[in-house]
């Protein structure tokens, strides 16, 4: 048993000084996201949160253009793709998944000429890997109390206002009648989502921001009962997920093809699959996950 | 411009455009626009997975895509949709991630699939393109009209025993064998852009369905041909243009029709005042 543990947590993990910041950034994304994703399940939102991931990839590219701190980039693309949904409407059903996407595919051609732009300009060939799949083991140190204060801001918004939240997610009309500023509630949690989003966007890559936010949620939706568990359960499954995947990923540095390593995003997405699949065996022909959503 | 080379880039984006307007029309119609996002990505990984195992590309494109189709309808029957969706993203982009970074050509390799490379299309490319876009057409033609009644109305279609299900997974497929040749030529983030901005658009104009299609095929073939020149001109990535074009007729075909709502919303209100006088 001595000789497993070892073999799994390789000597030398817990000194290293990337895997650190890796585990301390990537616990606080996994809990932002989680907390954040209950919400994003239930208002069935998930097709949004993937594409502010995606706009604020192309923040991040255009930040790397001209030489700024990617953080900043995606933050403010981020919350700029959040205003537009707003904009145009993200609240209602009928037409949303449309415009999300007309969004998602203006930002993605941005994100194209950006990415073309850099390689002209700087002849980095690897730049739209990074920003597209991010890299855990690269965070710069100096970007981790911006990225810390961040993830607490989006967890503040939600956490105040996760009972109005809740009762206008699942029934917009007594939420109204009870006086709920509906739509001002709507705005404010999408604020929260773009900062949640833009944030694990840099850390575990834009594309696969989503399994963090949909996946421990959408689990915690099917085991756990009501909201505060759902929440806590749908946290402590993102980080269980996370900091796994950053084991493996340490180990794979000794898998084939020798000496570079699986990339930490495909454990994390693989561990958050296993997880929600493993939500399946238990209390089948029950489905938590439809009690908390609205009819649709 | 239109030498040899060239002359496949145009033969071969106008195929894709036109196959791009008649599914993007179902997909907007469906709101299966997220579908219509991951599909191709599934498609990304195939065709990372192909090249990784030396193994025919075609071949990775078609069994990721077919297979991210088929999880999307499975895995939507038990969960919410959105949700089996966006699982079912992730989980085959983080198979590209390890697929892209175990493999040796890995940086341009990434962005040509993902942005396309469709100046670099041989003669040899634009024959499967053509057959595998005449059988996705082909197929929406044959399913035309229960495709159209199970996704404008659903409950209708149930009640003249049109199988929502049957014709949800049927959709999607069309979808990946649409998505698997176009992949290789305009990339995954570029066919979605296709697919949505003209259908989009084209839905703002009119709502008669046919009409509609047609609309939806002709924004995409302006967006992609205006693409190809520009883009020849300045040397800037086709999926910039095709992108920014597509949300473009997307914002001016909204633009119309809140225009023509608040005509008509005039004119209802100015008529029994004008019958009264």
């Amino acid at each position: 048993m001595g000789h497993f543990l070892t073999y799994v947590f390789e000597p030398g993990l817990l000194a290293s000084g990337p895997v650190r910041v890796a585990a301390l950034v990537g616990g606080i994304v996994a809990i932002t996201s989680g907390v954040v994703g209950v919400f994003t399940v239930t208002r069935g939102q998930s097709f949004a949160g993937h594409s502010l991931a995606d706009v604020a990839a192309t923040g991040g590219s255009g930040a790397f253009l001209v030489g700024l701190n990617q953080f900043w980039g995606f933050l403010a693309f981020g919350i700029g793709g959040a205003a537009f949904l707003e904009m145009i409407g993200v609240q209602r059903r009928r037409g949303r998944d449309v415009a999300t996407g007309v969004l998602l595919g203006a930002a993605l051609g941005v994100a194209a000429l950006f990415l073309y732009l850099g390689s002209v300009t700087t002849s980095t060939t690897g730049a739209s890997f990074t920003v597209l799949f991010g890299s855990m083991f690269v965070i710069s140190t100096s970007t981790v109390p911006a990225l810390i204060a961040s993830g607490l801001i989006a967890l503040a918004i939600v956490i105040t206002l996760s009972r109005v939240l809740l009762l206008s997610s699942l029934s917009p009309d007594i939420a109204a009648i009870r006086g709920v500023p509906v739509r001002a509630v709507g705005a404010a949690y999408l604020i929260a989502l773009a900062v949640s989003v833009s944030l694990s966007a840099m850390v575990i890559g834009a594309v696969l921001s989503t399994a963090l936010l949909i996946g421990p949620a959408a689990t915690a939706l099917r085991v756990a009962k009501g909201p505060v568990r759902a929440m806590a359960t749908a946290a402590v499954t993102g980080v269980i997920a996370t900091w796994l995947g950053i084991i493996l990923a340490y180990d794979s540095y000794y898998w084939p093809p020798h000496g570079r390593g699986w990339p930490v995003s495909f454990f994390v997405v693989g561990f958050v699959a296993v997880f929600y699949l493993l939500s399946y065996l238990r209390v089948p022909g029950r489905s938590r996950e439809r009690a908390c959503s609205p009819a649709s | 411009m239109f030498t040899g080379l060239m002359m496949n880039t145009w033969i071969a984006a106008t195929i894709v455009a036109v196959i791009a307007g008649v599914v993007g029309f179902f997909a907007v119609l469906r709101g299966s626009t997220f579908a219509a996002h991951a599909i191709p990505n599934g498609a990304f990984t195939g065709a990372a997975g192909a090249s990784l195992l030396g193994i025919n590309t075609i071949v990775g494109l078609v069994v990721f895509s077919v297979a991210g189709a088929l999880g999307i309808g499975a895995a939507g029957r038990r969960a919410r949709h959105d949700v089996a969706t966006a699982l079912a993203l992730v989980m085959m982009l983080g198979l590209g991630a390890l697929f892209v970074s175990v493999s040796t050509e890995y940086a341009q390799e990434t962005y040509s699939l993902l942005f396309g490379e469709v100046f670099g299309v041989s003669a040899a490319e634009v024959l499967p393109i053509a057959c595998l876009g005449a059988v996705s057409i082909a197929a929406i033609i044959v399913l035309f009209r229960p495709l159209l009644l199970s996704s404008a109305m659903p409950e209708v279609a149930e009640a003249r025993g049109v199988r929502a299900r049957r014709m949800e997974i049927s959709f999607l497929l069309i979808m990946a064998l649409a998505t698997s040749m176009t992949v290789p030529v305009v990339g995954a983030l570029l066919m979605f852009s296709l697919m949505i901005g003209p259908a989009a658009a084209a839905r703002s104009f009119t709502s008669r369905p046919g009409l509609a299609m047609t609309l939806s095929v002709a924004f995409g073939l302006v967006t992609v041909w205006t693409g190809i020149v520009v883009s020849y001109e300045t040397n800037w990535p086709l999926g910039f243009f095709v992108g920014v074009m597509g949300a473009a007729f997307y914002l001016f075909g909204r633009a119309w029709a809140a225009v023509r709502r608040t005509r008509a919303v005039r004119a209802d209100l100015a008529a029994p005042v004008g019958a009264a006088a």
